[in-house]
This record gives structure tokens, sequence and C-alpha cells, in this order.
């Protein structure tokens, strides 16, 4: 079970923050776009730096195949 | 090709001429660095060994280059670390390149400490490793090399081996009590006696050139991903005693091996790498393809594997040999106190123990690294390219970057043989740990602490004042294991009766790599590596630290038969 893991709202305006989000993808190849993600997630990982939150959000993308 | 070795000749074995049956406690298989270190080792702790070679040279072409320091550590306990070190290129510093760039994306200091008698690494061929190891073994009484002599068949019984072995001139067996398989990564005893090698090959094709050259580059391993000059893949540039340098090029998995190996395929690759104007010779090219796999287990009752026979790594991290001598360093005390009667045979135990735990790390780092090097997914070049993209400005990132985590000793911290701190120290030498090597004065003679650590057991006690030795070490050399006691004074002073045995600390650092408030005492194994400490000698406890790192416990030595 989630211990450290966030659900609840956090991000002032969420919409805005969205839109910026989207907006970094526009014009972008998917190749692109997956070398964008991926430099985000390291970075924002960095900055949780908690390893156990870390877990717990690997956990919960996770897609479990049966 | 240039550099001819030393071919070593046939010498018909006295089994030929002979109806008797000879006996010897230990044959070695394989006369490479590892087998001949282990027939060293033995030697040294007096047990008498046989080392059976199917050739009569040594290894040519691209083979082992990067010693590591704790490997130098170990090759220095054995006579060869100096000579090693004198030949070959000393380096400590990694650089990472990625794409165009022409500053490093990342960098690294294999010796961070300092002071110590060995650098982080050395690059020496293998050739010169292997004939420092048999000239040191020609100085030696117990060692014996029997080359052109291949082992054809093995048969185990509780109480011995026969090998049966093939020669130019006819066929032989022979007994020993115990046999060591160190005929490297394609084995043949492990073959013929159905052992299992499980693991993975890479997907990947490698092209390694040894050439000679004139050039200017620094002693540093160069490492790049996705150059302009081997677009999409890697390479790396390390060099080697002799003007030889050390070129290796990521192919890629389809490839035409017969095509690439053209040498003005090769030629044109290695121009493309280091300008159009180079004059170079070729001492090696080969194409190949890398596997991390090991042993379920290394002791299988009286036949012992070490070194590539028993696991297996990528080159990246450069953990083969270098493991390997630390499995020599591991097996030889053990598999001596055995032999003289003053251990069980399940000590053993702790060498599978041990080495399987330091091979399932050199495994792992090794399947990292060429994970990391090789990605198995789009997404996980995609990361690998992120990565490095953010290496340049962003510190964190530099240390997700894996070009191979280079060969540092492992710590045997989970091993039954250690005795656990009861004491605080604010020293990271916790039990299992090789010891640290520090700069003393010897006898007025500046030396190396790990000169005099080692081959026995070693007490070493911080003075508390003046230089005596604590009251019973005298006792403890008596021993029926003895344990040597040396002094560690901070003070420069002449002690009768302890001679090599006072150390004088004149940096101070072993009392600061140690934590060596006076009054600490360390046991150290015969191979260096930390047993148990004490802020207080007591020669009970040290006694009890012996019988439990030579598995005494349960064990009645008059009660059982040496194999002798």
């Amino acid at each position: 079970m989630s211990k450290k893991l966030h659900s609840e709202p956090r991000i002032e305006d969420p919409d805005d923050f969205y839109a910026s989000l989207i907006a970094l993808h526009d014009g972008l190849s998917p190749e692109q776009s997956q070398r964008l993600n991926s430099k985000l997630i390291l970075l924002m990982a960095n900055q949780i730096g908690e390893r156990a939150v870390l877990d717990e959000i690997l956990d919960a993308v996770r897609i479990r195949t049966r | 090709m240039r550099g001819v070795r030393r071919i070593y000749p046939f010498t018909r074995p006295p089994e030929l001429d002979s109806d008797e049956r000879t006996r010897v406690p230990v044959i070695i298989v394989g006369a490479g660095p590892i087998g001949l270190a282990m027939g060293l080792d033995l030697d040294l702790h007096g047990i008498p060994n046989i080392i059976l070679d199917d050739d009569n040279k040594v290894s040519i072409g691209s083979r082992a280059i990067c010693w590591a320091k704790r490997a130098l550590e170990v090759a220095d306990r054995l006579g060869c670390g100096e000579r090693m070190r004198d030949k070959g290129v000393t380096w400590n510093i990694g650089k990472v390149f990625f794409g165009d760039g022409k500053e490093p994306v990342y960098g690294f200091n294999m010796l961070e400490e300092g002071d110590q008698q060995f650098p982080g690494f050395i690059n020496l061929q293998q050739y010169y490793t292997e004939e420092y190891l048999i000239d040191a073994i020609d100085k030696r009484e117990l060692t014996r090399i029997r080359w052109e002599n291949e082992v054809t068949g093995v048969d185990q019984a509780s109480d011995g081996v026969t090998v049966s072995v093939s020669t130019p001139e006819g066929e032989y067996q022979i007994d020993c009590d115990y046999l060591i398989a160190a005929d490297g990564a394609r084995s043949p005893l492990r073959k013929m006696l159905g052992y299992d090698f499980g693991g993975e090959t890479f997907q990947d094709h490698f092209l390694i050139a040894d050439i000679r050259m004139k050039a200017e580059f620094p002693a540093e391993r160069w490492f790049w991903f996705d150059p302009p000059f081997n677009r999409g893949q890697s390479a790396l540039l390390h060099k080697q005693p002799d003007d030889v340098w050390r070129l290796d090029f990521q192919l890629g998995w389809d490839i035409d091996r017969e095509q690439e190996l053209k040498p003005e395929n090769v030629s044109r690759r290695i121009r493309a790498m280091l300008g159009e104007d180079l004059e170079f010779d070729f001492e090696w090219v080969s194409i190949y393809t890398f596997q991390c796999r090991r042993m379920d287990r290394f002791v299988h009752d009286r036949i012992i594997f070490a070194g590539d026979a028993a696991h297996l790594v990528s080159p990246f991290g450069a953990r083969g040999a270098n493991s390997g001598l630390q499995d020599v360093d591991n097996l030889g005390w053990k598999l001596a106190l055995i032999l003289k009667g003053k251990a069980p045979a399940s000590l053993l135990e702790s060498y599978n123990d041990e080495r399987v735990t330091a091979a399932r790390e050199n495994i792992l780092n090794s399947t990292r690294a060429t994970d990391f090097i090789t990605p198995k997914s789009d997404a996980s070049r995609i990361f690998r390219d992120a990565t490095l993209e953010l290496a340049s400005e962003h510190e964190f990132a530099r240390r997700f970057v894996n070009s191979g985590r280079l060969s540092v000793a492992t710590i045997l911290v989970d091993s039954s043989l250690n005795t656990d701190d009861s004491d605080h120290f604010d020293s990271n030498l916790v039990p299992g740990s090789p010891a640290t090597d520090a700069p003393v004065t010897v006898n007025g003679k500046e030396s190396w602490f790990l000169k005099s650590v080692g081959n026995d057991f070693t007490g070493v006690y911080f003075a508390k004042e003046g230089a005596n030795a604590p009251a019973g070490a005298g006792d403890l050399e008596q021993d029926d294991i003895p344990v040597k006691t040396l002094v560690i004074s901070e003070m420069d002073v002449i002690c009768d009766g302890l001679g090599n045995g006072l150390l004088f600390d004149h940096k101070s650092l072993l009392k600061q790599r140690l934590d060596g408030q006076p009054g600490t005492y360390y046991l150290f194994r015969p191979d260096q590596h930390v047993v148990a400490r004490w802020r207080d000698f007591d020669l009970q406890a040290v006694r009890d630290a012996v019988a439990r790192a030579t598995m005494q416990t349960g064990w009645e030595q008059k009660g059982q038969q040496p194999h002798e």
C-alpha cells in the first residue's frame, strides 16, 4: 500500500501546468518526444530523490501481464 | 605481428618411464594468469603442486590488459606486483564522451585516496603478467609447470582425483588430493565433467584491435558513446606498454564478420577515429561477443574451479582476470590449511560462498554496464541517450552513465568467517574488507603496510605507549595456526625483538584509515582481509576469531585424517 505517494492534488493551476507539459512536445517526432520524456523523468526522479517514493511510483505505473 | 614470445619446451614427464603412480597434493589445470598465480600462492604456503597446460606458450593477442589495485596487491604478495607496475602503464582517470562533443560528459578517478603502493589501475598485456608469474615460479621449489600436457580425463574418488594426461610422447595418469580447474572461459574440464554454466550472451559484436603507434594521447581510459567515427555505436581507446593501444569498436549484431575483419576495413575505422595520416601496425585483431555466466558452485568436492572457468563477465569493468586473482587469494591459504591437517575440508565451502558472492556482484555490474552500452530496447536506448545529454550539465546524471564499473575488491561482508564488530570504529574497514594500504617505515626504510600483512594470519596492534606488543602476542605466534604480530607506532623508535614487526606510521595514515586509536587490534586473514577488530587486545577473543575463520568449531583435528 502507498505510504509516501501523494494522490491528492498538489499542483496549483493544474490546467496551466498540463498545457505546458503538452506544449513541450509540439512539433516533435515520437522519438524526440520519447527522449524529452526520458530527460523529464530523470530530472524529476533526481528531484524526488527518495528511493522509497521512486519505488512506489514505479510500482504504480507498472503494467502487469498475466 | 611483432612481439614474439618465448616458447616453453615440453619435457618428458617421469611418469612415462615409471610404473609407480605419482601423487601430488594439488594439480592445477591451465597455465594462464589464474593457474600460474594459484601455483605460486600454494608454493608460498608450502604446498607442492603441478600446473598442466596443453600449450607451450603464454597467451597472445587481446586478452586481459587492465589490472586493478587489488589484483596488483595480490600479485605483490606473490612477488610480481612491482614488476607489473613498473612495466605497466599507470592510469587512474577515465573519461566518457558523447556524440560530437569534444569535452567529456563525465570523468572519474579510480584512486581517490592516494598514498598507496599501487595505483587504481595499470594496463599490461596479459602475456607479460604470465611471463612474470612463470619467472617467479622458476625460482620456487614446490611448483612445476608441465607444458604440452593436456588433460583428457578426470576421475574423482572420495580420497583424491586421478587425472589422465596426454603428451607428445605418450599418456600417463597422476593422482592428487585436490584438482584446481583454471582452464579458462571454455574450460574443457567443466565440459568434461558436465557442469552447468548458466547466464547470457549479449547480442552484439565488438571489434578489438591492438595496434602499435606513436601517439600523444594521455594514459587514460577514453570511452565514446555514438561518436562521429562509429555512429550509433561505442568505442574505447586505452594505452598499453610498448606503444601498443587497445581499440574497441562496437559493431552491432547484424554484421559480416569476414568483411569487418579485412585489414583495409579495420584500417578505415582506425583512421576515422585517430586521423587519416596515422601510421600504425597491427598487433592483434579479432571480433568478440560477450557473455556473463557462472557455475552454480565452484567447489565440487575435490575439484575446485577458479577464474574464467568458474565465472565469465564482459570486459567492461575489467572484472575478469581481476576477480580471478581474488579467487586465488581466497583459495590458497584455505587449501593449504586443509592439506596440512589444520582445518576441515569444509573450509572450502567458504571459498565457494565468498567467491560465488563476488561473481554475482561482478556479473551484476558487468550486465548493467553492457545493458547501458548495448541497450536491449528502444526505450532503453532513448533513456541512455537522455542520460548522456543531461550528463554534461547535471552532475546527478553522470552517476547513471555506465561505460563499465571498474573492478574494485569485493568486500566479503556476509562471510561466515568474520567475527562481527562489537566495538565502534570510524573506519569502513569492516570485517570482510581487504586491508587498505598506507606508507610505513620498517627498520628505518620506507615501505608499505601491505608488504607486512598476509600469508599468515596477522594481528595489527596500535601501540599504547612506546612500541610494545600486547602481552600474549608471543603465544599466538606459537599456536597451531600461528598469528604474527605487527606493532604500529606513532613514533620512530627501535624495539628489541620486534624487528620487521614494528611499523612506524610516519604519515599517521594507518591510524587514520584504520581508526587506530591506541590499543586497537585488527586481525587479518592470510589473504589480507579483515577477520575482526577490537578496541583492546584480548588473547582469547583473537583465538576464537582465528578458530571461526578456519571453521574449527565442531571439528577435532586429532580425530580426522589429514590428507597429506
